[in-house]
């Protein structure tokens, strides 16, 4: 199947050189496709590229059966059918909601248009804030306008730019939970662009990570996270541990490496050697206290720092090698650990994911 | 006081402000938002006729648009009249010697209006044209009105370039500075008295309303 999504170009970033960036998306890629990366990784300005607000210096854009960049090319935003919402929501501060979301119908009859923004501000919630201001608005309550002015012209895609970024964590959530409803019930391919990995987590279905202009991984979103590609993808994915390793046996889909001065079960790539990282989400690290269960997969090691981080504590390891393991207050109370502490570190094979070192 | 001065002074006030209304806009976007090499050089060139002595600009005003120049004689082909020492000339003098007070006003103010909103308008189907109507418009309304004004009263107290191109033609071409100046010179002090008056009272009371009407928009030292 062809790709629906096609984004090969050249972007300048800021300052630096001319680089070549190429991301194809599928159809299955969709409804929500998160293009993921740290700040300064180019994914907004490749998300202008395709929304034609910024133009490349070379390359293909196209998405479904028309080009909308190329050689000889050049489709204005106007007629990209694209939906684009920004991260302040960019509303017409002169202009009530209505009015917002009403401003991209001017196609339309004012009979056909005045129904259409009601079913669109009643699907998002809005019927109460038709006549207010944006300035009157919370952050919250901006961004869902935004996305409705977007929506309401029922674009063919949809364009996301950190559109949760500026708002407190409990509007973000609130909002990343009925953006996946309303983009699911409107069928609207979505493509978001987000630092955050809690984001991509929560609505992405499919993830492509960009760092320095250049896509590293393309994929679901959950596969992704637990098997990054390389040790780069996976620091930029949030992998709070990688630990340093040596390959000693591979077999089907699973390694024994050597790290530290033990030796560590886990997941592999087929034909994986030599020298390796091995991926440990902290997360996914069992502590017990002492040096108990030492013929389970793990190390043993000494507590050197416990850090408190609002439920949960990061207890940080020395096994012969550096370790981070994350576990709520609670437990850590149970086991009663403090700085100078023996304990056993056990990690679950499937959650330890060797990738090559570089 | 010489009311039919002081009427023709308004008239051409109004006319030059409702040509640059029309004018200045498109070129004061442009200038705001262009990326051109050489912008510095059309920026230069709008805002000559401030800093030009009048009587320069009258001159060549006077040279370019008469009988004997390319353009004058094309022009008064047209018009069937040679636009020196009309109120058809007066006018083009005006526009272009109030030019920059109107372009100016309008390009700060065009240039502060978010670029994510006009780049939200292009992506809701908005064309330029529409963008600039709809959303850069409306929000550079001080601007625009500050430039009108501006552009108003500067021309209603216009003096050396319609001397110069307009000369002396009482309801033709005598305009209420050139009225002032006459009284002056024949010595009727208490004339120029009642005329200079009405002068600084209008222009007065226009600031002042101007500035009434925009007292929510004038930047201002917060009071807490």
């Amino acid at each position: 199947m062809a790709d629906d999504l096609i984004a090969r170009v050249v972007l300048r970033l800021a300052g630096g050189p001319p680089r070549a960036v190429a991301l194809s998306l599928g159809v299955d890629a969709f409804p929500i496709a998160v293009l993921f990366g740290p700040s300064g990784a180019g994914k907004s300005t490749l998300l202008r590229c395709i929304a034609g607000l910024e133009r490349p210096a070379a390359g293909v854009v196209r998405w479904r059966d028309r080009a909308w960049f190329g050689a000889a090319t050049w489709v204005p935003p106007q007629d990209r059918d694209v939906g684009f919402v920004a991260q302040q929501g960019a509303l017409f501060p002169h202009l009530d909601v209505a009015d917002n979301v009403a401003f991209g119908l001017a196609a339309l009859g004012p009979a056909e248009r005045a129904r259409r923004v009601a079913e669109v501000l009643d699907r998002f919630d809005l019927g109460g804030l038709r006549r207010r201001a944006p300035a009157t608005l919370s952050g919250g309550e901006r961004q869902r306008v935004a996305l409705a002015r977007a929506v309401a012209r029922r674009p063919s895609l949809l364009l996301l730019d950190e559109p949760f970024s500026a708002l407190d964590h409990p509007a973000r959530s609130a909002l990343r939970a009925d953006l996946r409803r309303w983009v699911r019930a409107l069928g609207l391919p979505t493509l978001l662009v987000t630092h955050d990995p809690a984001e991509a987590m929560a609505v992405g279905d499919t993830l492509a990570v960009l760092d320095a202009g250049q896509v590293r991984q393309t994929g679901p979103v959950g596969a992704v996270f637990e098997r990054p590609c390389d040790a780069a993808t996976a620091r930029i994915l949030g992998v709070d541990t990688l630990v340093a390793a040596t390959v000693l046996r591979a077999g089907a889909g699973t390694a024994v490496v050597r790290a530290g001065d033990g030796e560590l079960t886990v997941s592999a790539p087929e034909g994986l050697a030599g020298r390796v990282r091995v991926c440990v989400r902290a997360e996914d690290v069992t502590l017990r206290a002492g040096n108990l269960g030492a013929e389970g997969n793990g190390a043993p090691g000494r507590v050197l720092r416990v850090d408190d981080e609002g439920a949960f504590a990061v207890v940080s390891l020395d096994c012969g090698f550096p370790l981070v393991a994350r576990l709520p207050r609670r437990a850590l109370r149970a086991l009663g650990l403090a700085a100078g502490d023996a304990v056993f570190a056990a990690i679950d094979p499937s959650a330890a994911w060797a990738v090559a070192d570089g | 006081m010489d009311w039919t001065a002081l009427a023709l002074s308004l008239r051409l006030a109004a006319v030059t402000t409702a040509i640059l209304l029309a004018l200045a806009p498109p070129l004061a976007w442009w200038l705001a938002t262009t990326r051109w090499r050489w912008r510095h050089v059309a920026d230069a060139l709008v805002a000559m006729p401030m800093i030009l002595p009048p009587t320069v600009l009258g001159y060549y005003l006077l040279l370019a648009l008469g009988p004997r120049s390319p353009a004058g004689a094309l022009l008064a082909r047209l018009t069937g009249e040679s636009l020196p020492f009309t109120f058809p000339g007066l006018v083009v003098g005006s526009v272009i010697y109030s030019l920059p007070f109107a372009v100016q006003p309008m390009r700060a103010s065009f240039a502060r209006v978010d670029r994510e909103l006009v780049e939200a308008a292009w992506c809701l189907g908005a064309s330029r044209l529409r963008t600039f109507a709809r959303v850069v418009l409306p929000l550079s309304r001080a601007g625009v009105v500050a430039a009108a004004v501006l552009t108003f009263v500067h021309t209603l107290g216009e003096f050396g370039v319609v001397l110069m191109l307009g000369g002396n033609l009482p309801g033709r071409t005598r305009t209420v500075s050139v009225a002032i100046y006459d009284q002056v010179q024949s010595l009727d002090y208490a004339a120029a008295n009642r005329t200079a008056g009405v002068l600084v009272a209008l222009s007065f009371a226009l600031l002042a309303l101007t500035y009434h009407a925009q007292r929510e928009g004038t930047p201002r030292w917060p009071t807490t």
